[in-house]
């Protein structure tokens, strides 16, 4: 109970004294989640939404192989990045092993599938509705495309979140690409962890306490948002 | 105040539907249909239930896959340019997640139809003024309706298909719908539409197909139609029997 209490106050603490580490590690993990979340999205979202509206040999291996990825364990992710980014891998001349740059890398793996996978079923449910009338107006696949993203924009916020709930909670891959390094590529799971095993536990309960209000603050946003939502029957 | 001006149309008729098959899940839902639809008609398809009306319907729209047969529009089969210039109004109309405007705006974009001033003149032409910012999916059944109307005639059609359009309407909207669909045909559109309403078939209509089981049994002149039908299950329709 005390380790709580204390956790508490330390994390007031350091969100009320804007300590300097504290806040270039939330920068760092919010950029990187961030950067990562955009990415998978400009990938993610276009592609689900393909996948959902056309007809085409191989798109249930598709489906189920961006199923399946949804699963993808953070650490062989990040072994694999490792390998392909390290001095003797394939992409070794980058020079990005242990920056924010292979850590973004490991998280688009990680969240891409989750953003095909969830937009993909919203836009086939729309797509249902919507099928005839674009049918008969003749829309071309790219104006489809633009509209059933925005129709479907309120859902799509809920898929946004969870890539953005995926990333900025992961550790796995990027304590492997990133390394933990301070100043570079520390973000708040991976200096939780560090914190833990050298004993600090209230300064990682702090920091879990913040990652905690990070995600509950974004999620009251998207409920209010699709309340407002519903209300138009936008939803 | 409406004025007669007819429009510059690409000339899609007559529309000729020869020997035309189509299977829905393995069941014959039109069996060998033919019939030709004149220029600047006023075509109302009716049957009872099932008989394969909206599917004939949707099958003009290209919107049905062709299993055996043909439609050719004034002798050219069709294409996305053909289908450019038709519109459909579907009997449960499909609304965007969007405001009014931003549905006719859709429209307008997809056709590249430019016009703020346009989409305000027909929204105030089917009774739509002053909804711009009301959520569409918020109106009532009329205004639905109306809207979806609004969108096809943003299209300008050369050929406007609309699949029972006033079903279930109250009586304003129903008024309104019959209005516009005079005056574009006036404009000189061809217009398909399918009903059960016999009173509105003989006020609009120009010439009438009845369709039963999936098959043609008449295409005639309306009036003709309405006076003697000659078929013994269009005389049983017309007097409101079931027809077996």
């Amino acid at each position: 109970m005390n380790i709580l209490l204390d956790a508490f106050a330390k994390s007031f603490e350091l969100v009320f004294t804007l300590n300097e580490d504290l806040f270039e590690i939330l920068l760092l993990s919010l950029k990187v989640s961030g950067i990562s979340l955009l990415l998978s999205c400009l990938i993610g979202l276009p592609l689900g939404t393909f996948l959902a509206i056309k007809s085409f040999w191989g798109k249930d291996a598709f489906l189920v192989l961006f199923n399946t990825m949804m699963g993808l364990p953070p650490v062989v992710v990040g072994l694999i990045v490792y390998l392909l980014v390290s001095r003797s891998g394939p992409f070794g001349w980058l020079g990005i092993l242990y920056t924010p740059t292979a850590m973004i890398i490991a998280q688009i793996i990680l969240i891409t599938p989750i953003i095909v996978s969830l937009t993909s079923q919203i836009i086939e449910e729309i797509s249902q509705e919507y099928k005839s009338l674009f049918a008969s107006l003749v829309v071309p696949s790219h104006k489809a495309i633009i509209a059933y993203l925005f129709d479907a924009r309120y859902s799509i916020l809920t898929v946004v979140l969870a890539g953005f709930g995926r990333a900025i909670s992961e550790v796995g891959a990027v304590i492997i690409v990133g390394g933990n390094i301070d100043h570079l590529t520390r973000v708040m799971t991976t200096t939780i962890a560090l914190e833990t095993s050298k004993g600090n536990l209230s300064l990682a309960l702090a920091l879990g306490i913040i990652l905690l209000s990070i995600a509950l603050t974004t999620n009251f946003i998207l409920i209010r948002l699709k309340i407002s939502a519903k209300r138009r029957m936008y939803v | 105040m409406y004025k007669s001006n007819k429009k510059n149309l690409m000339k899609l008729t007559p529309i000729e539907v020869i020997d035309l098959s189509v299977l829905l899940r393995k069941d014959l839902i039109l069996d060998k249909v033919s019939c030709s639809i004149k220029n600047n008609s006023i075509t109302a398809v009716i049957g009872p239930n099932g008989a394969g009306k909206s599917i004939f319907l949707k099958t003009i729209n290209g919107l049905t896959n062709i299993d055996n047969g043909k439609i050719t529009f004034n002798k050219i089969y069709n294409n996305d340019e053909i289908r450019n210039k038709q519109a459909m109004v579907f009997q449960t109309p499909t609304l965007l997640r969007r405001n009014v405007k931003s549905n006719m705006d859709f429209v307008s974009n997809v056709k590249n139809k430019n016009g703020e001033i346009v989409i305000k003149n027909i929204l105030k032409r089917v009774g739509l003024e002053g909804y711009d910012d009301k959520p569409a999916r918020l109106l009532s059944g009329g205004e639905k309706q109306r809207l979806s109307l609004a969108r096809a005639l943003l299209i300008e059609p050369s050929v406007l298909l609309l699949d029972e359009p006033t079903a279930n309407l109250d009586p304003f909207s129903l008024k309104l719908i019959e209005e516009i669909i005079l005056e574009e045909s006036k404009k000189g559109a061809t217009i398909i539409l399918t009903t059960h309403d016999m009173a509105q078939a003989k006020r609009l209509a120009s010439d009438i197909i009845f369709f039963n089981k999936g098959k043609i049994l008449e295409q005639t002149d309306a009036n003709a139609f309405f006076r003697k039908p000659l078929t013994k299950e269009a005389k049983k329709y017309i007097n409101g029997e079931i027809l077996l």
